[in-house]
């Protein structure tokens, strides 16, 4: 039966919809204790003497640690994007010297119950002497330590002739463009519980997410244990979105707790907690110039930006500035480019990926320039992409970049085909005429796009293992994650369809260190592109021996056979002699005389490995209505065209693009870590930190093509998990723009009723 | 997000409850719907020594139109106003107010009286209190008072009851069949507190406005009326020359905070939006 390419209903939902999850805060082991972390309210500063007497006092308190209790336990190291510059920005699971954000973990209680724990959390206090802040990036470079300064590092990336570019340009363009501060906000918090397995001699932690090989690997060396000694467990996860997941203090100290004390340790972060700690993203600003010709081609981009870190560079390292570098020329041919970022330090909660890391922030930039020149040279936004856009004929294209350690090469891609099908969609010219008209009477409408080029599939490899036992059901074991993306019913569908199973039979199991030995897990919208690949692999090697036995046992050769539902009979003979795929691994067990030196059984582990990454790219468009007595802006239309190469269940990439969508417009309108002077943030519940809901939501309308398929692996898919939120502000940005009839007026994100105001102010004035 | 400690009481009388208040010297917090209270205090924003939990006094539970006015009771759910439960415009324009507090499961739990005594400057049931002229009825040891709206608000989150007082019942003017009314606020999202909102009540007699009631919310540290705009529209037929006039006049005579939502600028022009608009509807009706 074909699976792959049917809206096959989410596998793993029943227990999500009546209320039997297991997410991290449902598990609970009998003995446990609390942990509560105390965090500095100040932004940066020394940090002195910690009074503990009157909370140690206090009903119910098992221990309380410092900044010394701890000094044995190194740094958290990088996971990606390693820069041996940015090592001594790393973050300790409890600050030793010095405070550098609010929020940042000071010191660590551990009660009876989560009250006393908090209770006595509330009564732990840290002298702090104040010390200069710096809120932006873009302020001049602090101290971060005595020698050392705000500006970790400078990424660079370049190719052509730049220089050459600027002499010969018929005009030049100069932005500066800022998106600011959001990131994502998953609807579980974070948790972890950990407990030492005597039996065993194993420490367990669960509320695992994302990354659980690597968080293992990571987190027994800090500890000192064997990586035999240490297991991770992922249960259910209520979104990750990049910044779930990762490697935090609070992970560590949970951990170290269940070692000292002998006892399981919880620790749930609340929603405030959330708002301080957990990675922040965006924060980019860029200072961008383009040299181009008459006609509005590209000759060359030069682009300056600075990335706002936050107070440590966490697990990510210069992820972010690094792939904003590399995506920024997106679609475009752009013979010339330069581009350096600045890792800034400044005294605010560490930043890290966010869905679409790196690109949100350039394709805002890259797209903004794309309207800037257009206008400069007086065409259409369609007219001007059309002129710079990467020809079919140029595809596979080497970017001359590399990031996250590979070469960027659009693997395939149509970009023309897209554009013009997602023009057609949405009857681009009637759109234009009708919002022409009603500008023409008064209304403040206008159309917005944005074209980018995504990336996905990042290697180097990932594993499965695949056994079917004598019932005939799979167990399909994987070494990724699953952060409610719908890893269990697009990977049962693969190998359902591969091998010939039900995918009833098939159980796929993610997140879980003990029964797979490597993993690279859930990020960069690799897991259908690499774990898919593998399952393609490896369910084919299990159909081949499937075939092979069972034309032993049916005495039939094996070409006239076809396996369906786990059913294995003469090819159009049904009903007629069968074998199930139960009844082959039966004939297979051990000593049988049909295993011919093979193993007994029918089970594999096989891999897929990819030296490079695979390039999705979408087109949004998007239609705006802006009141102009609320200044409040409303999404009348929106669409999100994205060639995903091969969708395995196309109902799950339309939920991945309209969601990412709805993030898109989070951190277009609305989303916002505000801070003032003194580095103290002023959104640190949802009264503040203001996210789209459903009555915020436009409809959103998605084109899903599969006219470039990727060359790169066997199914020939790309990633789908960020395509959705890439080119929100930059569409939403066009949009405002000629709606209020001021090319270039939106330089920075997200935009409030605030802004609209005083560009309206602005505008009465001129 | 744990409150700290705190004593819990559950009187089954206002008199207990009073009694309660009483002894707890100050440090005493009534409990209705918790909608705001039970979040400050897992934010550890609001540290009340003493509870006292008024949903068992069955005598508090009512909402009753009598002798002229709505009479409602200290249990009465923003959601028992969703659907008019009697006769006349003041039951429409409950039903249109209680539209935009808030979300459905926030509106099945808190209270008239409970937005009344929390005083939040963006408060709809304050701005309906301030725009109709409610009467507020509290008791204490010492009896029965009744503040009028015009001496009931006195800053954010603080009105005239006093720590030992506790908020039984608001009376509304029923307003006759000649009254309509107007409201429109703007929020970014819905459900939030407004940046600015507008409630207006015009009595129509012969073509003319004989009366009328023009309040602000959600842009000074309480909700305030428009005296200047009331006075302006007497005798006229509120043609749309009036209406811009007076939503003029009602900007003009505001002092709007400023926050990181809304400066002061933007939501004084807003304001202006918000009282042309609420009287364009009064009128359409």
């Amino acid at each position: 039966m074909n699976y792959i390419g049917r809206s096959v209903k989410r596998l793993e939902d029943l227990p999500l919809i009546t209320g039997r999850g297991r997410f991290a805060a449902d598990i609970s082991f009998p003995n446990q204790v609390y942990m509560r972390v105390v965090r500095s309210p100040f932004a940066h500063g020394k940090l002195g003497p910690i009074d503990l007497s009157e909370a140690l006092a206090q009903e119910g308190v098992v221990a309380i640690w410092t900044g010394k209790d701890v000094v044995d336990i190194p740094h958290i190291g990088f996971r990606l994007t390693k820069l041996a510059d940015l090592e001594p920005y790393r973050q300790t699971i409890l600050a030793q010297d010095r405070v550098r954000y609010v929020g940042e973990p000071i010191a660590v209680v551990f009660a009876e119950s989560q009250a006393q724990a908090e209770d006595a959390a509330e009564v732990v206090f840290a002298e702090i002497d104040d010390l200069p802040v710096v809120i932006r990036a873009i302020d001049p470079v602090g101290e971060f330590l005595p020698g050392r300064t705000t500006e970790a590092s400078v990424v660079r990336k370049a190719y052509g002739d730049i220089d050459d570019a600027f002499r010969r340009a018929a005009h030049v363009i100069e932005l500066e463009l800022y998106v600011g501060r959001h990131s994502g906000i998953p609807m579980e918090t974070r948790g972890a519980i950990a407990r030492f397995d005597e039996s065993r001699q194993v420490l367990e932690m669960h509320g695992a997410a994302k990354v659980p090989h690597w968080n293992r690997a990571t987190i027994s060396k800090l500890l000192g244990l064997p990586l035999e000694g240490m297991h991770l467990y992922e249960g259910h996860v209520g979104g990750g979105f990049g910044i779930r997941g990762e490697v935090y203090p609070e992970d560590v100290l949970t951990c170290l707790a269940a070692l000292r004390l002998k006892r399981p340790v919880k620790w749930i972060e609340d929603r405030k907690e959330h708002l301080l700690a957990a990675n922040h993203s965006r924060d980019q600003h860029h200072r961008i110039r383009a040299a181009i010709d008459e006609n509005g081609f590209i000759l060359g981009i030069d682009d300056d930006f600075f990335t706002d870190q936050g107070g440590y560079v966490r697990t990510h390292a210069a992820t972010v500035t690094d792939l904003a570098c590399a995506m920024l020329p997106g679609p475009y041919v752009i013979p010339a480019y330069r581009a350096a970022g600045h890792i800034r330090l400044t005294n605010k909660t560490p930043a890290g990926t966010y869905r679409a890391p790196g690109r949100y922030e350039t394709t805002f930039v890259r797209e903004r320039l794309l309207d800037a020149v257009g206008h400069k040279v007086g065409i259409d936004p369609i007219e001007v992409r059309r002129r710079n856009l990467i020809p079919l004929d140029k595809i596979p294209f080497a970017r001359g970049l590399d990031t996250l350690g590979t070469e960027v090469t659009y693997d395939s891609g149509d970009y023309f085909g897209l554009m013009d099908q997602a023009l057609q969609r949405v009857g681009y010219e009637d759109m234009k005429k009708a919002a022409a008209e009603r500008r023409a009477k008064g209304e403040l409408v206008g159309i917005g796009v944005g074209y980018f080029v995504e990336k996905s599939g990042l290697g180097p490899m990932d594993e499965v293992d695949i056994s079917v036992d004598e019932d005939g059901h799979v167990r399909v074991i994987t070494g990724v994650a699953s952060i409610g993306q719908g890893v269990e019913t697009s990977m049962a569908q693969i190998c359902a369809e591969r091998l010939g199973a039900s995918i009833d039979k098939i159980t796929v199991i993610h997140g879980q260190t003990d029964l797979i030995g490597h993993g690279m897990g859930a990020f960069a919208s690799r897991v259908t592109v690499m774990t898919g690949s593998a399952i393609y692999i490896g369910a084919g090697q299990l159909r081949e021996r499937a075939l092979q036995a069972a034309a032993s046992l049916l005495q039939v050769p094996e070409a006239e056979l076809e396996i369906d539902e786990g059913v294995i009979s003469r090819k159009g003979q049904v009903p007629g002699p069968s074998v199930t795929l139960g009844d082959v691994v039966r004939a297979l067990r051990p000593g049988s005389t049909l295993l011919n030196g093979n193993d007994p059984g029918l089970k594999t582990v096989a891999q897929f490995t990819a030296d490079h990454m695979t390039y999705p790219y979408g087109f949004h468009i998007g239609q705006v209505r802006i009141d102009p007595e609320t200044c409040g802006i409303e999404i009348e239309k929106y669409l999100v065209a994205y060639d995903i190469g091969k969708s395995i269940n196309p109902m799950l990439v339309e939920g991945q693009l309209v969601g990412g969508a709805c993030q898109g417009i989070g951190g277009a309108l609305y989303e916002q870590f505000v801070y003032d002077e003194q580095g103290q943030p002023l959104a640190t519940s949802f009264m503040d930190y203001v996210m789209p809901t459903i009555t915020e939501m436009p409809w959103v309308d998605t084109l899903v093509r599969e006219d470039a398929p990727s060359p790169l692996n066997p199914l020939g898919v790309k990633g789908a998990g960020e395509g959705g939120t890439n080119a929100v502000g930059a569409t939403l940005a066009g949009a405002i723009d000629e709606a209020l009839q001021m090319p270039g007026a939106i330089t920075s994100l997200p935009v409030g009723p605030a802004t609209i105001y005083n560009l309206l102010k602005k505008k009465r004035a001129a | 997000m744990k409150a700290p400690q705190f004593a819990y009481r559950a009187p089954r009388s206002i008199k207990e409850a009073v009694t309660a208040l009483a002894e707890s010297e100050g440090m005493g917090k009534i409990l209705a719907g918790g909608q705001s209270l039970v979040p400050t205090m897992n934010f550890r924003l609001a540290r009340p020594d003493m509870l006292i939990d008024i949903n068992r006094i069955s005598e508090l539970d009512f909402a009753r139109p009598e002798n002229g006015k709505l009479r409602i009771g200290a249990l009465t759910r923003h959601a028992a106003f969703e659907r008019p439960f009697f006769e006349g415009p003041l039951a429409r324009l409950l039903a249109d107010v209680v539209q935009h507090i808030a979300h459905v499961p926030i509106r099945t739990r808190g209270t008239f009286t409970g937005s009344l005594a929390h005083a939040d400057p963006a408060s709809e049931w304050c701005l309906v209190a301030c725009t109709l002229d409610a009467e507020m009825v509290a008791h204490s040891l010492e009896g029965e008072r009744i503040i009028p709206a015009a001496e009931y608000f006195v800053t954010t989150l603080t009105t005239a009851l006093t720590e030992n007082e506790l908020l039984v019942e608001a009376r509304l003017p029923l307003l006759d069949d000649s009254w309509k009314h107007g409201f429109c606020e703007f929020n970014r999202r819905a459900g939030d507190f407004a940046l600015s909102m507008s409630l207006v009540a015009l009595k129509i007699e012969n073509g003319r406005i004989a009366e009328a009631r023009i309040g602000i919310g959600g842009v000074e540290d309480k909700p305030v009326r428009a005296p200047d705009a009331e006075a302006y529209l007497i005798g006229k037929t509120g043609e749309a020359a009036d209406r811009v006039e007076a939503a003029r006049l009602a900007s003009e005579g505001i002092q709007p905070m400023d926050d990181m939502h809304a400066p002061a600028d933007y939501r004084r022009d807003l304001t202006r939006a918000m009282v042309r608009r609420a009287l364009e509807r009064a009128l359409a009706r």
